[in-house]
């Protein structure tokens, strides 16, 4: 076609031209390790010296993961089967596993009645399928419900005693709801907050305990009681942290928009809260829970030492939290909430249906980073006497059976930590590509 | 009310505007701090009536028209839309809100939902419309602005003059009795200004009250009843606007249309 325009200016493309698939060099496994271990001298050097490291690094763990006893009663007994097998003549590096598997429920539950071990597996059963509706959109909705009514299936599990209790405490939520659409029926939408809010903390203060006895009369379901006390190892950790981040997030939410209030008082006590939980160490709040909470409550009142450190793990959390909420409020551009005013939206259905979506979205990795965060710190609470993983490990070690073994132990606890928090990172990057809609 | 004109004006006929109040802004005037952005304004905006607001920039007229459903407060005078006065009582406020569609220069929709999504959230939320009767009648506005097809998709796939004609469909869905366009057109390429005049050109002939803030002069010729040119926070000059364009009064006026027709 271009020997009759070769020797004119004036061009007209009459076929446009296929899309076609690269050559064969720019693909594949060796275009690939060419372009990124080989691509010159220095970075051969780099990729040996790489795999240099790498082969030091497992030429010392797989042996000693790989020569592991797994069945033994103490620590000298681990190193006897050791020598049978591999001989005296030279040290052979070895883990003695057994710890684990001889201690794997105190690990795992603590002290918790050793019966009674169904009660927290139907717990985290429970939990799990609580999990579904929230954090998978091919769940249904409907099961919300089911969500809703897990927190007190999976306490009553835990703790066990009447089912009143649990039951006189979601009537506070029920009640909560009633005052808000009856606050909202006949007078503002500050009158329903504030009745949403006062309603069900008298409520809880002056009548759960009748309520829990007259349900406990009627409907006589009970399993058998589990003190705080008893609770322990990883199954510990495990409440804390879920707790903590269940709780935590809402009351995030709540200060970053308190924080960015018109409203002097809310705005003020927004940012004093954030300010003062953020500002202080965990540990001394933990500290404040175990000891001086005593001095501040009436005496003879026992309020659980688990109970009020979930509380305070969860107040620093939220302080957290609502900063990180904040950015992502801040990064929202001013247009959505003029296009939300400007359809007539009110402030809480904007914020509701617009503003939170998006804010909680782009602010997914930093609140991923505080759950995590939040989840590891509950280790702290050894500090107070509670029997955490590593409350346990050091109960262990103390055992004259198991003295003298360490790495076994702190690797098993670091692999249960790490699989929690690799969960978490996973989901919230599966979190971020569903929610993607900036492309087709 | 605004349904039935929709249907049934056509061309001439909905040109004709009835002397029925729709907006009344009496001796308004605003202030950013210190700064006196809007002074003394006075205007009266009777149903059916197209707008066209202009001036050079910083002259107020986005201010002006983003006080009509208090995006911003004045605080000086009365605004009355609708025959309700604009207040700190935040139910009127909604109320008016609710009445009163806008559409932005960024287009301002939401990310995060689908463009059918978009059009049904306010009906079902503040109308308490059925969704099924909101998703058909925003069926019928994307329809309207010619893309139904794209109801699915989401804003961040559909270019400037598409997601500008969402923004349409999705405030007129909430039957707004008045439209406000504030710079429609000044974010979009050359190609696609036009799609979205030409909706905008269909609305007025539906006769929808309209204020738009624009330079698109043609436009303001070919629709308008009335042009009216602001500068410093005041109203300079209003006519209709063949007198205007043909024989502006004020010097500052004339200053302005040389340069924005001139090349």
């Amino acid at each position: 076609m271009s020997d009759t325009h070769a020797h004119t200016v004036a061009y007209v493309r009459d076929t446009m031209l296929p899309p076609e698939v690269p050559p064969a060099a720019e693909r594949g496994v060796i275009r690939w390790m060419r372009a990124n271990l080989f691509s010159s001298w220095f970075n051969v050097l780099l990729t040996i010296l790489g795999l240099a490291v790498l082969w030091s690094l497992l030429a010392g763990i797989l042996p000693w993961f790989w020569n592991s006893v797994w069945v033994a009663d103490s620590l000298s007994e681990c190193r006897e089967i050791r020598d049978a097998l591999h001989g005296t003549g030279e040290e052979v590096s070895s883990a003695c596993m057994a710890v684990i598997t001889e201690r794997w429920n105190q690990l795992l539950f603590g002290f918790y009645p050793q019966d009674l071990y169904w009660r927290p597996v139907a717990a985290l059963i429970v939990f799990l399928a609580a999990l579904g509706p929230v954090l998978f959109a091919s769940v249904p909705r409907r099961l919300v419900w089911f969500t809703a009514a897990a927190p007190f299936l999976m306490y009553w599990l835990l703790w066990g005693g009447s089912i009143g209790g649990p039951l006189a405490v979601a009537l506070g939520f029920a009640a909560a709801w009633g005052a808000f659409v009856l606050g909202s029926r006949f007078s503002g939408a500050l009158a329903a907050t504030i009745g949403a809010i006062v309603v069900p903390l008298l409520y809880w203060l002056l009548l759960t305990g009748p309520v829990a006895g007259l349900i406990g009369a009627v409907i006589p379901i009970e399993l058998q009681f589990v003190p705080s006390k008893d609770f322990g190892g990883f199954m510990l950790s495990f409440i804390i942290g879920v707790a903590g981040i269940i709780l935590s997030l809402p009351l995030g939410i709540l200060l970053a928009l308190g924080r960015q209030s018109n409203l002097f008082i809310i705005n003020k006590c927004s940012i004093a809260f954030i300010e003062v939980f953020r500002g202080v160490p965990l540990i001394v709040w933990l500290l404040t829970a175990s000891l001086l909470l005593n001095y501040f409550l009436p005496p003879g009142s026992n309020f659980d030492l688990m109970l009020r450190v979930i509380i305070l793990v969860t107040l620093f959390a939220a302080a957290y939290l609502a900063e990180v909420v904040r950015g992502g409020l801040a990064a929202l551009p001013r247009g959505q909430y003029e296009a939300a005013d400007a359809l007539g939206l009110d402030y809480w259905k904007a914020q509701r249906l617009i503003i939170m979506p998006q804010a909680l979205k782009i602010s997914i990795p930093g609140i991923v980073n505080t759950f995590i965060g939040l989840f590891k710190d509950t280790t702290l609470v050894v500090f107070i006497g509670l029997l955490d993983p590593i409350g346990m490990s050091n109960a262990i070690r103390a055992d004259t059976s198991w003295q003298g073994i360490n790495w076994e132990l702190f690797v098993f606890i670091g692999l249960l930590f790490f699989i929690c928090c690799f969960s978490m990172s996973r989901y919230s990057q599966h979190l971020e590509r569903r929610l993607r809609t900036d492309h087709s | 009310m605004a349904d039935t004109a929709m249907e049934t004006g056509t061309g001439a006929a909905a040109m004709k505007v009835s002397d029925e109040v729709a907006i009344q802004i009496t001796d308004m005037n605003k202030w950013y701090g210190d700064f006196h952005v809007l002074r003394d304004i006075n205007l009266t905006v009777y149903q059916g009536e197209r707008i066209v607001i202009c001036g050079p920039s910083g002259s107020g007229k986005s201010t002006l028209i983003r006080c009509i459903n208090r995006l911003e407060e004045h605080q000086k005078g009365q605004i009355v839309v609708d025959g309700i006065e604009l207040s700190n009582d935040l139910k009127n406020i909604d109320k008016i809100r609710s009445e009163v569609g806008m559409v932005f220069q960024h287009f301002n929709l939401f990310p995060h939902l689908t463009i059918l999504e978009n059009c049904t959230l306010a009906p079902i939320w503040v109308r308490k419309t059925p969704r099924k009767e909101a998703e058909e009648r925003a069926m019928h506005f994307l329809t309207k602005v010619k893309i139904p097809e794209q109801a699915d998709k989401y804003p961040g796939q559909l270019s400037g003059g598409q997601q500008q004609r969402v923004a349409i469909a999705r405030s007129l869905c909430m039957m707004p009795r008045i439209m406000l366009f504030d710079e429609p057109t000044s974010a979009l390429d050359p190609e696609m200004i036009k799609e979205v005049l030409d909706t905008m050109i269909e609305l007025a002939e539906e006769g929808m009250t309209m204020l738009v803030v624009t330079h698109e002069m043609g436009f303001a010729q070919a629709v308008a009843n009335r042009v009216i040119f602001m500068d410093q926070g005041q109203i300079v000059e209003q006519n209709e606007p063949r007198e205007f364009f043909n024989n502006p009064q004020s010097d500052r006026t004339k200053l302005f249309l040389s340069q924005i027709l001139g090349h």
